[in-house]
């Protein structure tokens, strides 16, 4: 190669490699605030601040639903399995808001550890299934894979 | 290998050569759109969750894979263009920003028009739909400082730098969804591991990405024509092109 | 067809306002990314070959001039 082109290669991957490492450490010193909530399990271990707007997000778990008889207020638990949160939330819900399905509530922790939320958005996963082949699975004994239930 | 890639830097025969491909290309493209949409809208099963609204997936999914790989094209433009100098990987580079620009703006836009009915919200600043944003910007970035030169050939180095520093975005889009906690969804179609979308519903889907595959081409060659004319207009092979249209 | 009538199809059970406007945008956009570099070129041509054009006349003009 001419080396006055591989002079310009190099500058080429210099300015890849260095722009990529100044991202690379921009987005680790923001590792935290990328995130866009906190999983149930950092807000019982507590690195979730109290009094301050943050989002917790994770499945809202079985039987946990309970809404209020004469108005729009509804509490319910979020979990990912290892620890829950309370939610406490009035207002209108997202139309996939259901039980075991993903939500990211938004709002404010108080000091009982329940989250006060102010808007509640749904999550929801990367599978795409007709409703008959859902059902037909959900009857059937073997699971999408192929496997015996 | 090097005779081909010496006859990229000939414009009357890049000209010709992307008249020839989008005469037939064009035709197919847009037949491949307009199947896939119908075929999307209409003929694919409901969605046992979102119900209807996933079928903004069929436009969606291929807009952004090809706003991604759309910017691939255009930083290596940039870069054989720092390289080696040539005009023609410049041409392409400045060809595909817009065209890669409106595939952004396509994909953030059903996005968010898929997000009111399904997360409950127009926008959220999601790492994936953040980092989506700046693709835009880079996009838009790389049309205006174009615009921005009187001097051509600056103009040019300047996109392509500019170009190659944004290239970092591209993996940080695709990965978001697995480096932090967002509320987008992670994908579907996986190279390695289980696709997690019915049969019936994954190959419309194949068929758009390929469809808007081909249509970043298409516009690609198209903006590559017009750029080439505006270019070489005071060289030969336009005059004489000219004085052939002018004939018939 | 997965719906059952024409209107069953535009209201895609609530969700139609949404499903239609995202498609009817981006229809609009391939359109942009498709017309806008023909228009563009068209205009080109055009402009040069009355440039073309001129120049012919003039040196026509500038030869029966000579004579």
């Amino acid at each position: 190669m001419h080396p006055v082109r591989k002079q310009r290669l190099y500058l080429v991957l210099f300015i890849a490699l260095f722009s990529s490492i100044a991202v690379g450490l921009v987005v680790y010193a923001l590792r935290g605030n990328i995130n866009l909530f906190y999983p149930p399990a950092e807000v019982a271990a507590g690195k979730a601040p109290t009094g301050q707007p943050i989002r917790v997000g994770g499945m809202v778990l079985e039987d946990s639903l309970q809404r209020a008889p004469d108005s729009l207020a509804i509490r319910f638990k979020l979990t990912d399995y290892e620890a829950a949160v309370d939610v406490v939330y009035v207002g209108i819900l997202p139309d996939l808001f259901a039980e075991g399905q993903g939500a990211v509530a938004s709002g404010v922790l108080n000091e009982e550890g329940v989250l006060e939320a102010t808007e509640i958005l749904a999550k929801h996963d990367e599978n795409y299934m007709p409703p008959e082949v859902t059902h037909a699975l959900e009857n059937s004994a073997y699971d999408e894979k192929g496997n015996a239930k | 290998m090097w005779p081909i890639f010496h006859k990229f830097g000939s414009p009357p025969w890049l000209y010709a050569i992307a008249g020839a491909i989008l005469r037939w290309l064009l035709p197919i493209t847009l037949l491949a759109l307009v199947t896939g949409m119908v075929w999307g809208l209409l003929f694919t099963p409901s969605e046992n969750v979102q119900g209807n609204s996933y079928r903004i997936i069929y436009i969606h999914v291929p807009a952004a894979v090809v706003a991604l790989a759309g910017y691939y094209v255009m930083a290596l433009a940039g870069a054989v263009s720092l390289i080696w100098r040539m005009k023609m990987a410049d041409v392409a580079m400045k060809a595909a920003a817009p065209v890669g620009a409106a595939l952004t703006f396509v994909a953030l836009f059903t996005g968010a028009i898929w997000g009111k009915p399904t997360w409950g919200t127009w926008w959220v600043w999601d790492a994936r739909i953040t980092s989506m944003l700046i693709l835009l910007f880079l996009y838009l970035g790389v049309v205006a400082l174009y615009e921005a030169f009187d001097n051509k050939e600056a103009a040019g180095k300047a996109c392509a730098v500019l170009s190659l520093v944004g290239m970092v975005n591209i993996p940080i889009i695709y990965k978001s969804v697995d480096w932090w906690y967002s509320l987008h969804q992670g994908a579907s179609i996986k190279f390695t591991g289980e696709t997690s979308i019915h049969p019936s519903m994954l190959y419309p889907l194949l068929l758009m990405i390929a469809a808007f595959y081909a249509l970043f081409t298409c516009a690609l060659l198209l903006n590559m024509r017009a750029e080439l004319l505006q270019r070489e207009q005071r060289t030969q092979w336009v005059q004489k092109l000219l004085s052939k249209d002018v004939v018939n | 067809m997965y719906f059952d009538s024409l209107h069953a199809a535009l209201d895609m059970g609530g969700h139609g306002f949404y499903v239609w406007t995202a498609y009817s945008v981006t229809i609009v956009m391939i359109a942009l990314v498709v017309i806008a570099p023909v228009l563009r070129r068209r205009r080109f041509l055009r402009q040069l070959a009355g440039q073309l054009k001129r120049a012919q006349v003039a040196t026509a003009e500038n030869t029966r001039g000579e004579r």
